[in-house]
């Protein structure tokens, strides 16, 4: 793809795995969160069950590719950010770039463990696609569950709201400074 | 003293009763009847909390021998509020128009071992099946727990009907798992 750029040098990519696992992740991210949000208000019907269960399927999916993510990540380091780039943002931002990027893998964790534990507790066993059962997290307690309920929502807001900060962040790059920062992580 | 004398009486009068009519009786409280169904493979289970037996069995005379069931419809709770509320509707148990189902067996076969197959007939929501029950049955002092499982398909007995009707949401296969306390049977 041609970059719309005016960076005379093109910053060093990321590895095609990293590129894919991004992309294939932003979009399931989206998805299941539009969902989560849907499905909550649904009344008792077909559709809700299956969202549900379509839900816990996507979340166990994310999961299992979130670990592969990370551990990707740690064989194969991000390039670093381009020296002039990196010398002229502010320590605030050096900071800020650092900590939306941890706080978002810990909570591609959290989300869907805090999920997981939700499932269990209510007394519902996750069966991936309908076929693979999952060992419950927790017990059934249903006092338990109300408690969990509301934290995989927040820690999904959270989320949402740090992949919006990223968004911008990443836009910022592009149409303000038009560095062609996003070139590393486009296809 | 009065009271005591009132009580004595009581007592009197129930043990009598008792020694009378060699009465068999199940004990809701050590009782449970258990159904897993199965929602986009996930065994989902439920109970249901009003059921009453009459019994009268004897291991020497199965012949004469009978059991038979009611199960209070409207009890079934999967322990999920919003679910509990849709049970006893139409699509479901319609436990106002068919309130209890029921059991009533027609004939008793030993298997050795304390196992019998007990044939009777199912009914439930109005629909009406024949069904052998395989049970167990172990005795500890006076009480005799009687185990067992029935693998029923639910479309039989209309249960889930027009969009629920679909078994790749919920399986036609489910489980009634049951386990009676019952006092007052003689030796097996």
């Amino acid at each position: 793809m041609a970059l719309p750029t005016s960076a005379s040098a093109k910053p060093a990519s990321y590895t095609a795995v990293a590129k894919l696992l991004h992309w294939v992740l932003a979009l399931a991210l989206t998805g299941i969160f539009g969902v989560g949000l849907y499905m909550a208000d649904l009344p008792f019907s077909p559709l809700r069950l299956k969202l549900y269960n379509w839900h816990k399927w996507a979340g166990i999916t994310i999961l299992t590719l979130s670990v592969l993510r990370l551990l990707w990540r740690f064989t194969h380091r991000p390039p670093p950010l381009p020296t002039a780039m990196a010398q002229s943002m502010p320590k605030w931002q050096h900071w800020a770039h650092e900590a939306t990027h941890y706080a978002m893998y810990a909570l591609f964790f959290i989300v869907p463990l805090l999920g997981w534990a939700y499932s269990s507790a209510s007394g519902f066993q996750i069966v991936v696609f309908g076929v693979l059962p999952l060992p419950d997290l927790l017990s059934a307690n249903k006092e338990l569950a109300e408690t969990i309920k509301p934290l995989h929502g927040l820690a999904a807001w959270a989320l949402c709201a740090l992949v919006v900060l990223h968004v911008a962040a990443a836009l910022k790059h592009q149409f303000i400074d038009r560095d062609g920062l996003i070139g590393r992580m486009l296809p | 003293m009065s009271s005591l004398l009132k009580l004595s009486v009581a007592l009197l009068f129930s043990g009598a009763a008792i020694a009378g009519f060699a009465q068999q009786k199940i004990v809701p409280a050590q009782s449970d009847i258990v159904f897993v169904s199965k929602q986009m493979g996930v065994p989902v289970e439920g109970h249901f909390k009003k059921f009453d037996a009459q019994i009268s069995f004897d291991a020497a005379k199965l012949d004469t021998s009978k059991v038979s069931f009611t199960v209070d419809m409207g009890s079934a709770s999967l322990g999920v509020p919003e679910t509990d509320a849709e049970l006893p509707k139409p699509t479901w148990f319609s436990a106002v128009k068919f309130p209890q189902a029921t059991f009533t067996s027609t004939s008793i076969k030993a298997l050795g071992g304390g196992k019998f197959d007990v044939a009777g007939k199912l009914s439930i929501k109005g629909q009406a099946r024949d069904v052998v029950v395989p049970v167990a049955m172990v005795q500890t002092g006076a009480t005799t727990v009687a185990t067992g499982v029935l693998p029923i398909k639910r479309l039989a007995f209309k249960i889930g009907e027009g969009e629920w009707a679909d078994t790749s949401m919920v399986a036609d296969d489910v489980q009634v798992k049951f386990k009676f306390s019952l006092t007052g049977v003689g030796k097996l």
